[in-house]
């Protein structure tokens, strides 16, 4: 839990432009386990990061900060040049208030690797639900709004289903026609694909390849599918043990890389297939 | 009325009596649960349609009815048939009909969460059926059964005081008898209720305790 | 006999009472559950400790003697209630403390990624706990929650015992007036009370059925399995 820093803003700090999200010196641990070790990391508006990684690097953990389902241990959180976990009085930094989070919080979405749908509503209940409720839309836009999104998922048979009655894929794309329905600035992708049978994969790397083409959405995809990686980002973060290995465009990482251990992540993952 | 610590602390030694015997009877009740509960259970897992089925709605009809109305039923209605107890064996045997219905779905729960494999296991190395139950099926069990048949001793407890109603002095009786006697009804009931509260609350951390124990064991 | 009014009016009668008292003591049991199942869970220790309190103090103590105790001692020092609301209350404030912990291992037992997306989309904690964790929680509360139903109607025979004239009580009567044999008039009751255990366990079935319409198949499927 970030507490009163009560250091002054460092004029270099408020100046963000053109960065969407911005770490600076942020740590975040498990017991003994650092699973951010003074991380920073930029990524400029409308920019595809993708990370990759071994598994248990704390990679996910990089987007669970964004999201505030984990609150860093030190550091700062930026997004859209606002502090996420910190409001700025009298040209100091402070705890932020719930209310101040949740102001920030509302420029970004998530979809998560296990899908996360509420099992109790259909799929346009899904989807239409949160702008109702946060965002103050009437019934008869929201469900304009979560019509237009499923169909654009190719969902659009799929209005009145429950969750249950939906295979992984599709499950995956209403879970992201949810996530987009609030209008993020900036939307992060837990490993959404690593749940899923390998046949329904290519569904969801469809929207998402879609996404990243079409919109000037700032995203951060957590992923192993290194081939997708290749394609569609701009940025390549290579992360382990806390650390962001190297950074680069996808030919250089995939092609490329400089870092001995990443050379040992490609060679491994790679050699898997 | 104001509180009389003087009249509450002459009560004392009656309604200490009354908590003796309704020590007593709790434990006399589990006991004969707990063996009705076991004979309920095994003939709920007949494979005869004609034992299972029945069983299945005599434990239904007395688990859904209050214990109340069924010592009201042994009490009167056994002597109209020659059949005359004590109130004390009357209240017992009424506590052990009532929960033995619990207990034998606590025996089934335990029965049933050793895993069918333990069975696959004991009938490919040819064990004998007593030896299945005695030394795999039932030692891993009865660990998951202990702590909810302590709840049940605890509840038991609690509905001891029900056989008050046919005349059994226990803490309750004691309590409605001290106050029948001196028409002071605050002292008797507020000291029955620490008294249950002194008992009950210890009890229920110590099932709690051997649950925690009993789970850590591999 | 079975015609005989003098028999069969007494039990109708009773009938309404226990099915009154068994309902108003469900309502005050319900909403007890509730709130100190969500109290137990609350982030201020304060709001924990008297939910602790709460229910340690009722499943200490036995229902008869909390009864007596509200009826017969409190109104010495304090306030008097009619039997009805003096059992109602004792039978609701009992359910609750049995309640509280179904709430909170339902609320609990809703797995953490319906809270994290919950939060991704924004919502309040309040909008969470009312759109999103309760209403599943709710599905697997139903069995437990119809069994405290029946516990509860099981103890409202009590209410016989501070002159309220339910089914027990009439059963009772008539034993004293000989209307009928002990053996006629304790069947009848018990039979009554059997019916009313059943009437509620089957709507608490079918709402079991109408809330987890649509929930994952696996729920029931998985419960086999297990």
């Amino acid at each position: 839990m970030p507490v009163d820093l009560d250091v002054p803003v460092h004029p270099r700090m408020s100046e963000v432009e053109g960065s969407a999200v911005r770490f600076q010196q942020v740590t975040k641990s498990f017991g003994d386990l650092v699973v951010l070790d003074d991380l920073d990391l930029d990524v400029a508006a409308g920019e595809k990061l993708v990370i990759v990684g071994p598994s248990g690097s704390g990679k996910t953990t990089i987007l669970r900060v964004l999201m505030t389902l984990e609150r860093p241990d030190s550091g700062l959180v930026q997004v859209n040049g606002d502090y996420l976990y910190h409001e700025e009085r009298n040209g100091r930094l402070h705890a932020a208030s719930q209310r101040h989070i949740r102001q920030v919080r509302r420029r970004i979405g998530m979809v998560f690797q296990h899908f996360n749908l509420f099992p109790h509503m259909t799929a346009l209940e899904n989807v239409s639900f949160a702008p109702r409720k946060v965002l103050g839309l009437s019934r008869s836009e929201g469900v304009e709004k979560a019509k237009d999104l499923l169909s654009s998922v190719g969902l659009g048979d799929k209005f009145d289903e429950h969750p249950s009655r939906l295979s992984g894929g599709q499950k995956q794309r209403v879970a992201i026609a949810r996530a987009l329905a609030m209008e993020p600035e900036v939307m992060l992708f837990d490993e959404v694909t690593s749940a899923l049978d390998p046949e329904l994969v290519g569904e969801v790397l469809g929207v998402l390849r879609d996404l990243a083409e079409n919109t000037s959405m700032t995203m951060l995809l957590v992923t192993h599918e290194m081939g997708f990686a290749r394609e569609i980002g701009d940025r390549v973060v290579m992360f382990d043990e806390g650390h962001v290995v190297e950074a680069g465009p996808p030919e250089q990482i995939f092609a490329n890389p400089q870092e001995q251990r990443t050379r040992d992540f490609l060679h491994a993952v790679l050699d898997r297939k | 009325m104001t509180w009389d610590w003087e009249f509450a602390w002459r009560i004392m030694p009656r309604l200490l009596e009354g908590l003796v015997t309704t020590v007593q009877a709790t434990l006399l009740g589990i006991t004969l649960a707990m063996v009705l509960g076991l004979v309920l259970a095994m003939l709920r897992r007949s494979e005869v349609r004609a034992i299972s089925w029945p069983t299945a709605w005599v434990v239904e009809f007395i688990r859904s009815t209050p214990l109340l109305v069924q010592l009201y039923f042994l009490y009167f209605v056994g002597p109209t048939f020659g059949l005359t107890m004590g109130a004390l064996t009357t209240g017992v045997l009424g506590l052990g009909l009532h929960y033995a219905t619990y207990t034998s779905e606590v025996y089934r729960a335990g029965i049933e969460s050793v895993p069918r494999g333990q069975w696959e296991a004991s009938t490919a190395l040819n064990l004998s059926p007593v030896t299945t139950w005695g030394r795999v099926v039932l030692p891993q069990a009865i660990p998951v059964v202990i702590p909810a048949l302590g709840n049940y001793l605890i509840a038991m407890f609690k509905d001891v005081p029900l056989l008050a109603t046919i005349t059994v002095l226990d803490v309750l009786g004691e309590a409605r008898a001290v106050g029948a006697q001196s028409f002071r009804y605050l002292e008797p009931y507020t000291l029955a209720g620490l008294l249950f509260l002194a008992v009950s609350i210890p009890a229920s951390i110590l099932v709690r305790q051997l649950e925690v124990r009993l789970a850590r064991r591999p | 006999m079975l015609s005989d009014n003098a028999l069969w009016r007494p039990f109708l009668d009773g009938i309404w009472i226990t099915l009154q008292v068994t309902f108003y003591g469900a309502a005050l049991g319900t909403f007890m559950s509730v709130l100190s199942g969500l109290a137990s869970m609350s982030s201020v220790r304060g709001v924990r400790w008297v939910s602790r309190v709460y229910v340690d103090f009722f499943r200490g103590t036995s229902a008869i003697v909390q009864l007596f105790w509200i009826f017969y001692a409190l109104p010495l020092i304090g306030p008097s209630f009619s039997p009805m609301v003096a059992g109602a209350v004792t039978l609701g404030l009992n359910m609750g403390s049995y309640g509280s912990e179904v709430v909170r291992g339902a609320v609990q037992a809703v797995p953490r990624g319906q809270t994290e997306a919950s939060i991704a989309l924004n919502l309040s904690a309040m909008q969470r706990m009312q759109y999103v964790i309760f209403p599943q929680a709710a599905v697997s509360m139903l069995p437990p929650y119809g069994n405290l139903l029946i516990e509860l109607l099981k103890a409202s025979a009590l209410v016989s015992l501070i002159t309220l004239a339910d089914i027990t009580f009439v059963a009772q009567v008539l034993r004293v007036n000989g209307t009928a044999s002990t053996l006629t008039l304790f069947s009848i009751a018990l039979v009554l009370y059997f019916v009313i255990a059943q009437g509620i366990a089957l709507v608490v079935r079918l709402a079991e059925a109408r809330l987890s319409q649509g929930l994952e198949v696996g729920r029931g499927a998985g419960r086999r399995a297990a």
